[in-house]
């Protein structure tokens, strides 16, 4: 690492260069590639189903994958673990029944890190969940992402269980 | 696809649309003069008061009586007169030296009132019955042209003899700035270290509950006065950084939706994009010439370090490992940059020249490393040393010498004082998410809370105002 270091550090000139960065150092599906087909991004209202929530909504996205919206992280790492990867397959599924839905990732850290690091780790735990479902077949153009940080927990208390609620990435239908 | 890279590095064009979470922009301070502070003759008064002996040697005992003013007359900065505001002047001057630590200073009000006469021409013998150490003199004058002239004269009791004198014809709106730069003269001269008063800090005002915590950009004056908001907290604002003019900020805005480095003009309250980029940036920096923007900008979710000149153009990438790259802070001299990274597989903080050549870690403590700031001074990096607790530290730039000079459970985000004597941090508390401003001397010693209207994060102390 160390001498990849030392040769490419002067040639690093670009933005668009990171993307062709290494991948990161935990095992993850491979970054999501260009499609050359067209998806569609925005599709006519879908017909309201009879009862229970609406197609394209939150809570109707939530009770498809029975909860199973949100993806947790042990502390600092962003690997998707088996309990994730069924997560996003759930998730995966339910996007590929919609086309015409695009979600946010939305990735969050505990509290018990530094702001800057925290954002840049939200950040990356939202790519790894939208790298998985890329992997699983969804169009990346359909997945953005974005990072709060430690700026928005869902748990308040400042203890092993809250943190561990607080570090997670959450898939929000964009509307 | 290279070239496309290329355009989307160009800086600072001009944004639109995305200024609905700011407030009026702020008038920028009047020019301060400095000018001699000579001026005439003698009388008499009395006092009582008595300094608490510490044997300490800086424990000091110093006198700062109501500065005196040759004809008292209204005047914009005070409703009371150039009187009253001379009084309150010298209120200024000892709430700085107190809350420095250094000093046992004694105010106006707990003292008698010199007369214009006696500010050239101390009466020695009170004073020294009084058991005064040093005494800090000065005078309010309203000028002809609605200016206010300052003076300010340190003097040694015990020699009767002048230290220093400096005088300052400032705006009336501006008399807080004649108080600081009286102070920093008291101060350098007593203690031999450069001056940090008349100095500004921008930091992040956060209201609400944990969950909802509505966070803006304000600004304030070293002392905490002049506190205005910037921001009106529709949009989370963190992590400001005050240009080494202070004519621009740059900051951390979710304005858009996305954590985005914005450059906002204090001056117009216009902002612009650090780059024109659809991936966010975090963890802005200046130069300390003040000429590059340092930023952090994850693609792919891989987060590294980028340099940019602050008037625009291409963007240049100092880092390329996988994992975060982020933070980094310029040595005084430009020639290095302290930054954190996480390459080893956890945070600790690396050096490499500004041109981002010669990568190498600095910390091997235990422990992690995080949001290292190189002191202006040059001889120390200061950080949240996280092993457990957060805990603000100091290193040198060889990594050595490792203090800890706080205990809080979670103190962290350090800015150094203009002169490098001082740190300023944030504390969080355990479970209630509340935050506040803290200022730590490099012994360790002298920890104070620095009071701010709501809570408090993200500190950023600039130079000395220009």
């Amino acid at each position: 690492m160390r001498l990849r270091l030392k040769t490419g550090m002067l040639l690093a000139g670009t933005a668009a260069m990171a993307a062709c960065a290494p991948k990161a150092p935990e095992v993850l599906p491979p970054p999501p590639e260009a499609p050359a087909s067209t998806a569609p991004t925005s599709a006519p209202a879908p017909a309201p189903t009879p009862s229970g929530p609406t197609v394209g909504s939150q809570t109707h996205f939530e009770s498809a994958v029975n909860g199973q919206n949100v993806i947790y992280f042990d502390t600092d790492r962003f690997n998707i673990d088996s309990a994730d990867a069924a997560a996003l397959q759930a998730q995966a599924q339910y996007l590929a029944r919609y086309p015409q839905i695009s979600i946010t990732v939305e990735g969050h850290a505990d509290e018990r890190g530094t702001r800057e690091y925290n954002l840049a780790l939200g950040e990356r735990r939202a790519n790894s969940a939208k790298n998985y479902l890329v992997g699983l077949g969804v169009d990346p153009r359909r997945i953005s992402t974005v990072s709060y940080g430690k700026e928005r927990p869902v748990a308040l208390g400042s203890n092993e269980q809250a943190w561990a609620q607080n570090r997670r990435a959450v898939s929000v239908v964009v509307n | 696809m290279k070239k496309l890279a290329i355009l989307l590095a160009f800086i600072a064009s001009p944004l639109m649309a995305q200024n609905q979470d700011l407030g009026s922009p702020v008038a920028e301070g009047g020019e301060v003069e400095t000018i001699g502070a000579d001026e005439s003759q003698a009388e008499e008064g009395g006092l009582s008061f008595t300094v608490t002996d510490e044997s300490d040697w800086a424990d000091l005992g110093v006198a700062i009586p109501g500065f005196a003013t040759d004809r008292d007359v209204s005047t914009p900065a005070s409703r009371d007169g150039t009187g009253a505001l001379g009084r309150e002047i010298a209120r200024v001057i000892t709430a700085n030296l107190r809350n420095n630590g250094l000093f046992q200073p004694v105010g106006p009000d707990s003292l008698p009132q010199p007369s214009f006469a006696q500010i050239t021409d101390p009466n020695w013998g009170t004073w020294r019955g009084r058991g005064a150490e040093m005494l800090v003199h000065g005078y309010v004058r309203a000028r002809s042209d609605g200016r206010l002239m300052v003076g300010c004269y340190l003097y040694d009791v015990a020699l009767g003899d002048e230290l220093v004198r400096e005088g300052w014809v400032v705006p009336p709106a501006d008399w807080r700035r004649a108080a600081h730069k009286c102070s920093d003269i008291v101060y350098s001269r007593l203690t031999g270290e450069d001056p940090f008063f008349d100095s500004r800090i921008a930091y992040i005002a956060e209201t609400g509950p944990k969950d909802r915590r509505v966070k803006r950009l304000a600004i304030m004056d070293s002392d905490g006065a002049n506190h205005r908001f910037l921001t009106l907290g529709s949009a989370t604002a963190l992590t400001p950084r005050y240009s080494p003019d202070y004519k621009r900020l740059l900051y951390l805005s979710y304005v858009d939706g996305n954590p985005r480095i914005y450059v906002y003009d204090i001056g117009t309250g216009r902002q612009t994009l650090v780059t024109q980029s659809a991936n966010p940036t975090f963890a802005p920096r200046w130069s300390p010439d003040g000429r590059f923007i340092l930023y952090s900008m994850a693609v792919a979710g891989n987060t590294d370090i980028y340099r940019v000149p602050s008037n625009g153009g291409r963007s240049i990438r100092l880092t390329d490992t996988p994992g975060i790259d982020i933070g980094g802070s310029y040595s005084p001299d430009g020639s290095r940059i302290v930054f954190e990274s996480d390459r080893s597989g956890s945070q600790q903080c690396y050096v490499m020249n500004a041109d981002g050549s010669n990568q190498r870690r600095l910390t091997f403590f235990g422990g992690r490393c995080a949001t290292p700031e190189w002191s202006p001074r040059g001889d120390q990096i200061a950080f949240t040393r996280i092993a457990g607790d957060f805990n603000i530290a100091v290193m040198t730039p060889q990594g050595r010498n490792l203090r800890v000079l706080t205990s809080g459970w979670q103190d962290e985000a350090p800015t150094w004082a203009p002169n490098g004597r001082i740190i300023q941090f944030f504390r969080t508390q355990r479970n209630s998410g509340r935050s506040a401003l803290w200022q730590v001397d490099l012994t360790g010693r002298n920890e104070r809370r620095l009071p701010t209207p709501v809570d408090a994060s993200d500190p950023a102390w600039g130079p000395i105002l220009p």
